[in-house]
């Protein structure tokens, strides 16, 4: 019997996914493991390996296609086997998802898609990533993950007829809207409601999709929550309103409505531009951003750090790390960047002010038990942000070379989705561009993030004289709903506390 | 010229009807247990022995079956009888001659002949008269093809859809809520007729469409009563025919409102809710529901003696509320 | 060689003749074995037809019955009705149906009597009176009781023949049906062909009376037992019930005792009747060789005159057969038809 080569999920809240590049071709003999494709994903191109030996027949799914997740886009026959048996003998996905699972990965080259049980396991960001405990979910930890994964999958949504109808005729992605009827169920009024939440975007298989009904899934009480609950788990990016703003809400602080794509280009003279079609990073970008802008109620809080000690502490250990001698020449075992003290810092104050540390979420505050920071990292197109987990436990060392090495893979877009969702914090430092102070957008499910601008020498007045010190600008943004005032500062004051006394951070 | 139109009770609407109908065609007679003198079992026929003879309002034996067959084979065979059941449960015995004969005849007989046959059915619970007298059976009859099954709910459409159903040239079958029969309303004078096989919309509303058959229907609109003051906007459609099932009106009525609840006394296993649901699941109006489709319908039990279990064991006026009221709010 | 023909007989000769010969003329008898041998035939290539699979479904054969038939239906005008039963190809054909028609309507075509909608055991003649085969043990009883209900009312002086088996009579619709007809005092006429068996259950393990005629004084109304394979006394039995009808008096039941030489249906594998009782019933007392002998005995028709008959109804048979199968198929689109009453 042919085996079924499908698309797979390799991102939570994936509906659908385009294939940016098959590597094999019709007819193509194939050994189980090797390379057949890529998924864009909207943080990652991921290789998907052949699930069997044999020859690659009826590729179906085509480049650059929106294909929803478990659909076959080929199959592999064996020698021998009659093609055109494929149709008759449809592998069922249950088996192919099995293969998937993490254990077929393990001597594999490439990482293949995360499957259900992997979500469960890692991937799943902080709110759902929380141990069984955290929530009161009907359900355990564990039967969390599975109901998401099947309730992303498109054919299982749950939605009555006339909802599926005017989403189908509006072009708006079923999958995409969360369900306020029983069971996650999504309703007439759902899909008006998202029809006019959403952008000009066009919604209808788009390949990332909102957990259909997640809310519904993680914790009953929060059926009827609003979309901030629903929010998927996963880290997109940090933003700066300054630099690279999303764009812009409507005047009630609704994201554009329909049709104002159309209205915009009206504003200019034809030919006087030209029209870049979003990647999905950049629609995803978006699209959290209008989210976690309109959602989460921001304040701010600005404090002055001096950084000289922190500096010297910074040449004296770099000073200090041994070196080992490669074929590029002599290499230390670390280069400690001052970002990479700022992420140590951050996770430290989290620890010190723990009831800081925590996610929203609509039925209950999540107070984490260590610091993730997620750090952003620009990157061709739009900007990602990796993890550093457990930063509060990690040494210095260990926390700059992880950074190095993620920031290096997010740019070639090689990152796990586990390492780039989640997180109880961010951190996103603009410094290097001489930014002096400038405020970050929140990533949901964090509730703080930490902006951080130049270092520079500055005038100070110390016991009534002007001195010169090395000083840097950091503002936290801070979920109301999550931090109140006092606890923001109480965190910011740790935070200055750390890197004004940085010889803390190394026991 | 509008005829008058005075308040009648559904009884004497139908006993109306058959006066009329006698009066207009020799052909006509009424046939059935203790009808002549006695005046029938609920007093529908009353005193039309005296103004017709005792030919024309035949008592019969204690025999449903022949009875049935008689009424079958008299009209094959041109007259037009009007076949009044005392029970609807007692149809039981006449199943052979409903199902097999009547409603086949001119089918087997490839349209030689035709069956012009009224029968009437007292069906229904709520007189403390227990399992074997109280049965709505329309169901049943409503499933074979050649047979016409009409449940009409006031007194105007008893009589009207008597007198269509006497000129009907096939088999009618009249279920009449023994409930219904004091019931008053307004009947117009002389003749006139309510089509077979046309539902009537009793209420218009927004939020939900019940599709409610007999005294059901009097229960929905009551319900909705209640159910306008909380703001929730419900259209009564009477059934009125089971067989052929206007779908038209259902299907138009769903659309509008996106919401189906179907209430009917019958056991709510295998009856007209199950039709009207999987009707509309099939038709275009299924792209329009926002909620899954509803039904209330008789409890998976006899009808006891018992007066408060015999109330449980159909739709109620709170059933209906709380059903629409689940509907309407989404949390069904 | 023909017969010797007799003498014409005296009145006083006459008058002691069996029925038949005193009510009708040679002619009238002479179409009477012709229709008995058209009954046979027809049965005969229908069965063969079925055979060769060009009938589908399954029927049931009166072959041995047909002076039953041909004797209820003698003294019957032609707007007189009669129900009939699933063993009803007899019936039909003596009511005055046309062969070709009902073979066409076992071969299922539009030009059936049924336009191929009812097949054998639903065989009718409504122009010629017949209301119709009924599938169901005694489902045309309570019909005939009917119809015989609007003669009265409408007073058009048609008498209703019901025609049942052995079966019918221990069914309620058997006794509800009577007993109303007779109450009513109503011009029908329940024949009872007790042909011994209902499928494979025989009379005396089923019924409690020795003979159903008998169930008539239970309601009142007279019980005539008559040999079924004599046509003449069949005949004279049901001429007497036909005049009691039209007179107003009320039903009548005859019990016709004869016998089927088939078994009950195309799939009866024969295990309750020895061979010898079937044989016997053929080779002795066959209707169709009693009645020919007969009519021979007394000159009514020679030896050529039967062998005419008999070419004829061949004749007659092979062109229905051949109507049949040259007929249209009803359209599929078409299944719907007669459900209900077309509007006009």
């Amino acid at each position: 019997m042919p085996v079924e080569v499908i698309l797979p999920k390799v991102d939570m809240d994936m509906a659908t996914g385009q294939i940016s590049r098959w590597f094999v071709e019709e007819g193509a003999v194939v050994k189980k493991g090797d390379v057949l494709f890529e998924i864009e994903t909207d943080k990652a191109a991921m290789e998907i390996d052949a699930p069997a030996s044999g020859t690659i027949r009826d590729i179906t799914g085509r480049e650059g296609v929106d294909i929803p997740v478990g659909e076959a886009v080929a199959w592999i026959y064996e020698a021998g086997e009659s093609v055109g048996a494929a149709g008759k003998n449809k592998a069922p996905i249950p088996a192919r998802v099995g293969e998937m699972s993490p254990k077929a990965t393990e001597g594999g080259a490439v990482p293949p898609a995360p499957q259900v049980e992997t979500e469960g396991q890692t991937g799943n960001g902080g709110r759902l990533a929380l141990p069984p405990s955290a929530l009161p979910s009907a359900d355990g930890g564990a039967g969390i993950s599975p109901t998401r994964g099947e309730m992303n999958q498109a054919p299982s949504v749950r939605a009555t007829p006339l909802a599926r109808r005017i989403a189908r005729e509006g072009g708006i992605d079923i999958a995409a809207v969360t369900g306020s009827g029983p069971y996650g169920r999504v309703v007439k009024a759902d899909v008006e409601k998202a029809a006019a939440a959403a952008p000009s975007l066009p919604l209808a298989g788009r390949v990332s999709a909102e957990p259909t009904g997640g809310g519904g899934s993680a914790s009953p009480s929060s059926q009827a929550s609003p979309p901030p609950s629903a929010l998927p788990g996963e880290i997109g990016q940090s933003s700066e309103t300054a630099s690279s703003s999303p764009p812009p809400p409507g005047p009630s602080g609704h994201p554009p409505r329909k049709g104002e794509g159309e209205e915009a280009l009206k504003l200019f003279a034809e030919g006087s531009y030209e029209l870049i079609p979003h990647d999905n990073m950049r629609k995803t970008i978006a699209r959290r951003l209008v989210e976690a802008k309109s959602t989460i109620p921001h304040f701010y809080l600005t404090l002055d750090c001096e950084l000289d000690a922190l500096l010297a502490l910074r040449a004296q250990l770099n000073a200090a790390a041994p070196v080992t001698k490669t074929e590029k020449g002599e290499v230390p075992a670390y280069k400690l960047s001052v970002n990479d003290l700022i992420i140590k810092a951050m996770a430290l104050a989290l620890r010190d002010v723990p009831t800081a540390n925590v996610s929203w979420t609509e039925t209950a505050m999540v107070q984490h038990r260590h610091a993730d920071v997620g750090v952003a990292v620009s990157i061709p197109g739009g900007l990602i942000t990796p993890i550093v987990r457990k930063a509060d436990e990690k040494t210095l060392s260990v926390i700059s070379n992880e950074m190095k090495d993620m920031a290096a893979r997010a740019r070639n877009k090689k990152l796990k989705p586990e390492e780039y969702q989640g997180g109880t914090t961010a951190v996103s430092n603009l410094g290097m561009f001489g930014i002096k102070d400038f405020s970050a957008v929140i990533n949901p499910p964090h509730a703080t993030i930490l902006a951080v601008g130049a270092g520079e020498e500055r005038a100070v007045v110390r016991n009534g004289e002007v001195k010169i010190a090395t000083m840097m600008s950091v503002t936290l943004s801070t979920d109301h709903r999550a931090v109140d005032g006092a606890l923001g500062a109480e965190l910011l004051v740790a935070f200055k506390r750390h890197v004004e006394n940085p010889m803390g951070m190394l026991v | 010229m509008d005829a008058m139109v005075r308040e009648l009770s559904y009884a004497q609407a139908i006993q109306e009807a058959m006066a009329l109908a006698m009066e207009a065609d020799e052909r006509v007679f009424l046939m059935g247990e203790d009808i002549g003198v006695y005046g029938g079992a609920f007093q529908v026929t009353g005193d039309l022995v005296e103004r017709f003879g005792a030919e024309r309002v035949m008592d019969t034996p204690i025999s449903e079956l022949g009875g049935a067959g008689v009424a079958v084979g008299a009209a094959m065979t041109g007259m037009r009888p009007v076949f009044e059941f005392q029970f609807s449960d007692f149809a039981t015995l006449a199943m052979e001659q409903i199902v097999n004969q009547a409603a086949k005849m001119r089918f087997m007989l490839g349209g030689e002949v035709s069956v012009p046959l009224v029968m009437r059915f007292p069906a229904g619970s709520g007189t403390g008269a227990a399992a074997q007298h109280s049965q709505s059976l329309e169901a049943w009859l409503g499933h074979v093809p050649g047979l016409k099954v009409i449940q009409p709910a006031t007194p105007h459409d008893a009589k009207g859809m008597l007198l269509a159903a006497i000129e009907d040239p096939d088999p009618v079958m009249i279920f009449e809520h023994k409930l219904l029969y004091k019931m008053k309303g307004p009947v117009p004078e002389g003749h006139y007729t309510v089509p077979i096989g046309k539902a009537e919309i009793r209420r218009e509303g927004r939020d939900l469409t019940i599709v409610a058959t007999s005294i059901m229907v009097h229960k929905a609109l009551e319900a909705a009563e209640t159910l306008e003051a909380e703001g929730i906007d419900v259209e009564v459609v009477d059934l009125r025919t089971i067989r052929p099932m206007d779908k038209a009106t259902i299907i138009e009525s769903v659309k509008k409102t996106s919401r189906l609840l179907c209430v009917y006394e019958a056991v709510k296993t295998l009856g007209i809710g199950a039709e009207v649901s999987a009707m509309i699941a099939e038709s275009e109006a299924f792209d329009y529901l926002d909620a899954p489709v509803v039904r209330l319908g008789g409890a998976e039990t006899p009808i006891p003696y018992n007066p408060e279990l015999e109330k449980a064991t159909v739709p109620q006026v709170p059933d209906i509320i709380a059903a629409a009221r689940g509907l309407v709010q989404g949390t069904r | 060689m023909a017969a010797p023909k007799r003498a014409q007989p005296e009145a006083a000769v006459r008058a002691n003749l069996p029925f038949i010969y005193r009510e009708y003329s040679p002619e009238q008898l002479r179409q009477v074995l012709h229709k008995m041998y058209l009954i046979r035939r027809f049965e005969e290539g229908a069965e063969e037809c079925y055979m060769r699979g060009l009938i589908h479904g399954t029927m049931h054969l009166s072959i041995g019955q047909e002076a039953s038939a041909m004797g209820i239906c003698m003294p019957l005008a032609e707007h007189d009705q009669i129900t009939s039963t699933h063993r009803g190809h007899g019936h039909c054909i003596a009511k005055g149906a046309e062969v070709k028609k009902m073979f066409a309507e076992f071969f299922g075509k539009t030009t059936g009597y049924c336009k191929g909608r009812g097949g054998s055991m639903h065989i009718a003649d409504v122009a010629k009176g017949n209301l119709g085969a009924n599938g169901i043990v005694a489902g045309g009883i309570p019909i005939a009781v009917g119809a015989a209900l609007s003669a009265k009312r409408m007073k058009t002086g048609k008498v209703v023949v019901s025609f049942f088996g052995d079966g019918a009579n221990n069914e309620g619709a058997f006794h509800e049906a009577l007993n109303m007809a007779s109450v009513w005092k109503l011009p029908v006429i329940f024949v009872c062909e007790n042909n011994g068996y209902g499928m494979s259950t025989s009379t005396e393990r089923s019924t409690a009376v020795k003979n159903i005629a008998e169930r008539a004084a239970a309601y009142s109304m007279p019980g005539v037992i008559v040999n079924g394979n004599i046509f003449s006394e069949v005949a004279e039995a049901s001429h007497r019930a036909v005049e009691r009808a039209r007179a107003g008096e009320g039903p009548t039941l005859i019990e016709s005792k004869t016998y089927r030489h088939r078994g009950h249906s195309k799939s009866d594998r024969n295990r309750y009747r020895t061979k010898e009782e079937i044989e016997d019933w053929m080779s002795n007392r066959d209707p169709i060789t009693l009645f020919e002998n007969e009519l021979q005995e007394f000159g009514i028709i020679d030896r050529e005159g039967v062998e005419a008959i008999r070419e004829a109804v061949a004749r007659e048979i092979a062109e229905g057969i051949q109507f049949a199968k040259d007929s249209p198929s009803p359209d599929v689109r078409d299944v719907e038809n007669y459900v209900y009453t077309e509007p006009a």
